[in-house]
C-alpha cells in the first residue's frame, strides 16, 4: 500500500514533455540528418556539428572543413553523401557576396576508411547589389524523375532554385536560377504525393529567447514554383503556412529538414534559436512531422502523464485484465429529477477500492471500453539511462499509481507483469505517426520489427507495423 | 540568417576562412529588373491584385538604427507621430512633388514613382535612384486614392520593416516589429474611402537588410478594390 501511494504521489506531480534529446545538443542551422556507418549526423553553421549513436543523445561531432561556412544541407545519393554548404560576405547589413559550394564524402567519421571529402564545387554565387544573397543551400533528388535541385537565399532579396548534375554535384551547364520566394532564409525542398514543398525560415533570427524565427511552407506541382500556401499567396509575395513556431520553453524554430523513418513515420529537425532549459542557447531540435491535409506540421514532444491508450480500431482502451468493479448508486428513474442530487458530484473509481483485488503476477492486457477506471489508466513515463531513437527516450507504460507495468510476454503476447524491473520487454518506443495518431513498439524486439497492436477489438499483440492498418495505431489521450 | 549583430559578428570570425573572395562590385551585378518605371497617365490604376504602384516618397530620413528589434508600437508611435521631423508632416494636404521638407540641416525632397512591381522596393530606390544611404533609414510615403463613391475597404499592407499607416489624416493601421514584407500581412478594420480625393500616408522604417511594402484595398468581402485611381498630383 505504501508502495503504490507514494508512486501515485510521485505520479500526480508531473505533466511534461521530456527533451527530444540529451547530451550536449548546441547547433544552428542544422542540416538534414544524415544516417552513416550506424550513426547519426548533422551539421551547422560556423563549425556546430553534432553526432548521436541513437538519435537520443547528441555530442559535438567530428570537425568537418565545410563546418566553418552557413546553413549546410546534406542528402545521400547512392553510397556517397552530398554536402552543400556556403561561404557568405556576412549578411544582414554587410555584404550579400555568397557562394553555395558541393562537395561529396563517402563517410562522416574521420576513422572511417571511406572519409574523405572531394573537392568542392561551387554552383551558386551572388554579388553585393543582387536581389540574392547566396547562402543556406537546402537539396532535393526529385523521387519521381531523379533529378537534382538546390535552393539558396536569405531575406535579401530572392530564393531561388538551381538543378545540379546528381552525379557531380555541379551546377547543370546553361541552367538558370529561378526566384521561387521572398521573405525567408534557411529553406529546404520537399516532395510528397505529387507536391514539391518549399520550407523556408521566416522571422527574426538570432535574438535568444526574443527571436521570433519560424518555419513556413507553400507548396507546388513544379518544383521550379510557384509556391502558394493555403491562402493562395503565393511564396513570392512573401507567402508560407506555419509549420512550427515556438512553444514549450523553445524559441526560434529554424532550418526545416525532413527524415522519414518509414513509411507513415516521420520526424523534422531543426534548431531553436533559444532553449530556455538550456541557458538560452541554440539547441538541436526534432519533432514528429506530421501531414494535415497534404500540409507539413510539426508534432509536439510527447509529454510524460497519465493516459489512456484508446485503440485506433474499435476506440476501445488498453486495460488490465480484471474485474469490472461496479460503481454502487441508488438506481433511479430518468425522469422525474431531483434538482437537489442533480446538484451533487459522484466519485470516480480509486485505485484504493479495487486493486486488492487483483491477482498477483503477469495480467494480460487487452481493450475494453473506456470507462476511466483504474485498470485503465496508464502513467507514461521517461525511462531513465535507458537511451532512445531518434528525437525521444523509450517509456515506461505503467498503471497509475503502481509499479505494474506494460510488457511484451510469450508469444507476443502484452501483459502487465507486477513489477518494473527495467528489462527491454518493458520499455517501449512512442511515435507520433503522420496522421497523428501513435505507433508504441517494444525495445525488446526479434527479427523482425513489431508494434503493439490490436488483435480483433478487444485483444492484443505484437504485430508488424503498416501506416495502412488501423490495428497498429493508437490514440494518447492525457487525462 | 542573422539579425544580430552580436552573433554576426561571432559568426564572421568563425567563418573568414570560407568568406567568398573580394571582387569587382560594379562588373558583376547581373542585370536587374527595373524597380521603377516611368508614369504614363495623370493617375494609375491598382494593378490586377489590387496593388496601388504609384506613390509620393519623401527622400530617406537617416537614423541610427543596426538593427530592426526595437521597433515596438511604443516605438513607432514615438518615431512617427510624437517626433515632428518636418513642418508640414501630419498635413492633410498632398504635398507637391518637387517639395522640399527641411529636416535639420537637410532639404529632402518629395519625388514621384511608379513602381514596375507590385510592391515598393525602398532601398533600391535609395541605392539607385538616390544614391543615398539605404540602411538605418525612414520613409514617408502618400499617395492620392480617388474613389468613384464612398465605399467601405480594409487597407492590406506589408512592409519592411515596420510601418504606420494614415487614410485621410485617421490611423488605419499600424506593422510592429522586426517585420518582412508579406502581403496582405497587415489588415485594417474597415475605414472609410470617400467620393473623391483620399489621402492615404504610410511611414515605413528600417534598419539593416531589405526594405519594402505593398498596399492594396480590399472590400468587405476580402476582394482587390480595382475601380479606384491613384496620382501624386
Amino acid at each position: 500500500m505504501k508502495n503504490y501511494i507514494s508512486t501515485l504521489a510521485a505520479s500526480l506531480l508531473f505533466v511534461s514533455a521530456a527533451n527530444a534529446q540529451v547530451g550536449e545538443p548546441f547547433i544552428h542551422d542544422p542540416a538534414t540528418l544524415a544516417y552513416c556507418e550506424g550513426k547519426y549526423y548533422t551539421f551547422g553553421t560556423g563549425g556546430g556539428g553534432l553526432v548521436s549513436e541513437d538519435g537520443w543523445t547528441w555530442h559535438k561531432g567530428p570537425n568537418c572543413n565545410f563546418q566553418r561556412g552557413a546553413a549546410p544541407d546534406v542528402l545521400k545519393i547512392g553510397d556517397r553523401y552530398l554536402v552543400a554548404y556556403s561561404a557568405t560576405g556576412g549578411g544582414l547589413g554587410g555584404s550579400h557576396k555568397g557562394e553555395v559550394r558541393t562537395m561529396w564524402t563517402k563517410s562522416f567519421d574521420p576513422e572511417s576508411p571511406d572519409y574523405g571529402y572531394t573537392d568542392f564545387n561551387v554552383v551558386a554565387t551572388s554579388v553585393d547589389g543582387e536581389d540574392c544573397d547566396a547562402i543556406d543551400a537546402g537539396l532535393l533528388l526529385d523521387p519521381t524523375t531523379g533529378r537534382l535541385w538546390c535552393s539558396y537565399g536569405t531575406y535579401f532579396g530572392n530564393i531561388r532554385i538551381v538543378e545540379l548534375d546528381p552525379d557531380t554535384g555541379a551546377r547543370l551547364e546553361g541552367n538558370e536560377p529561378v526566384d521561387i520566394a521572398i521573405d525567408c532564409e534557411a529553406t529546404d525542398l520537399i516532395y510528397r504525393g505529387g507536391w514539391y514543398y518549399l520550407l523556408g525560415t521566416h522571422g527574426t533570427c538570432c535574438d535568444g529567447p526574443n527571436s521570433t524565427y519560424n518555419i513556413v511552407v507553400g507548396r507546388s506541382r513544379n518544383v521550379t514554383g510557384p509556391y502558394i500556401d493555403n491562402m493562395g499567396r503565393d511564396m513570392m509575395k512573401g507567402g508560407g503556412k506555419m509549420v512550427i513556431a515556438a512553444h514549450d520553453r523553445v524559441t526560434g524554430p529554424g532550418h526545416f529538414g525532413r527524415t522519414i523513418i518509414e513509411d507513415g513515420v516521420e520526424i523534422m529537425t531543426c534548431h531553436f534559436e533559444a532553449d530556455f532549459d538550456r541557458g538560452g542557447y541554440s539547441t538541436l531540435g526534432i519533432r514528429p512531422l506530421l501531414w494535415k491535409n497534404d500540409w507539413p506540421v510539426a508534432g509536439k514532444v510527447f509529454k510524460e502523464g497519465v493516459y489512456e491508450i484508446e485503440s485506433v480500431r474499435r476506440g476501445y482502451a488498453v486495460e488490465l485484465s480484471v474485474d469490472f468493479v461496479r460503481i454502487e448508486t441508488e438506481r433511479r428513474r430518468f425522469w422525474g429529477v431531483d434538482p437537489e442530487i442533480a446538484k451533487k458530484k459522484i466519485p470516480e473509481q480509486k485505485l484504493e477500492d479495487v486493486i486488492a483485488g487483483w491477482p498477483k503476477g503477469d495480467i494480460i492486457v487487452r481493450a475494453c471500453d473506456y470507462m476511466f477506471r483504474p485498470n485503465q489508466k496508464w502513467t507514461i513515463k521517461a525511462a531513465e539511462d535507458k537511451g532512445g531513437y531518434l528525437g525521444a527516450p523509450y517509456y515506461t507504460i505503467m498503471i497509475e499509481g503502481t509499479e505494474r507495468a506494460l510488457a511484451v510476454g510469450e508469444n507476443d503476447s502484452i501483459i502487465a507483469v507486477e513489477k518494473y524491473t527495467g528489462a527491454d520487454e518493458q520499455l517501449w518506443r512512442i511515435e507520433q505517426l503522420i496522421d497523428g495518431t501513435y505507433r508504441i513498439m517494444p525495445k525488446a524486439q526479434g527479427e523482425t520489427q513489431k508494434v503493439l497492436m490490436s488483435a480483433g477489438d478487444s485483444n492484443l499483440t505484437l504485430g508488424v507495423f503498416n501506416v495502412n492498418d488501423d490495428n497498429v495505431k493508437w490514440n494518447l489521450n492525457l487525462l | 540568417m542573422f539579425r544580430s549583430i552580436k552573433l554576426l559578428l561571432l559568426f564572421l570570425l568563425a567563418a573568414t576562412p570560407l568568406m567568398a573572395q573580394e571582387g569587382s562590385y560594379a562588373e558583376s551585378i547581373p542585370a536587374r529588373p527595373p524597380y521603377f518605371i516611368p508614369m504614363v497617365g495623370e493617375s494609375s490604376t491598382p494593378d490586377a491584385e489590387g496593388f496601388l504602384r504609384r506613390w509620393m516618397i519623401l527622400d530617406p530620413i537617416h537614423k541610427d538604427l543596426r538593427t530592426n528589434i526595437l521597433f515596438t508600437d511604443s516605438y513607432l508611435r514615438a518615431s512617427f507621430v510624437d517626433t515632428l521631423y518636418f513642418k508640414d508632416q501630419f498635413s492633410l494636404v498632398m504635398p507637391k512633388e518637387g517639395k522640399k521638407e527641411k529636416w535639420g540641416k537637410e532639404k529632402l525632397q518629395w519625388r514621384a514613382v511608379e513602381s514596375n512591381g507590385y510592391n515598393v522596393q525602398l532601398l533600391r530606390y535609395a541605392e539607385l535612384q538616390l544614391k543615398v544611404k539605404y540602411y538605418g533609414v525612414l520613409f514617408f510615403v502618400a499617395t492620392i486614392v480617388d474613389a468613384p463613391e464612398d465605399m467601405d475597404v480594409r487597407l492590406a499592407i506589408g512592409s519592411n520593416s515596420a510601418s504606420m499607416w494614415w487614410l485621410n489624416g485617421e490611423e488605419a493601421l499600424i506593422l510592429s516589429g522586426d517585420r518582412r514584407m508579406v502581403m496582405d500581412d497587415g489588415v485594417s478594420q474597415i475605414v472609410k474611402l470617400k467620393k473623391g480625393a483620399n489621402i492615404l500616408r504610410g511611414a515605413i522604417i528600417n534598419g539593416p537588410g531589405m526594405s519594402s511594402y505593398c498596399v492594396r484595398m480590399l472590400d468587405t468581402k476580402g476582394e482587390p478594390v480595382r475601380n479606384i485611381a491613384v496620382r501624386t498630383k
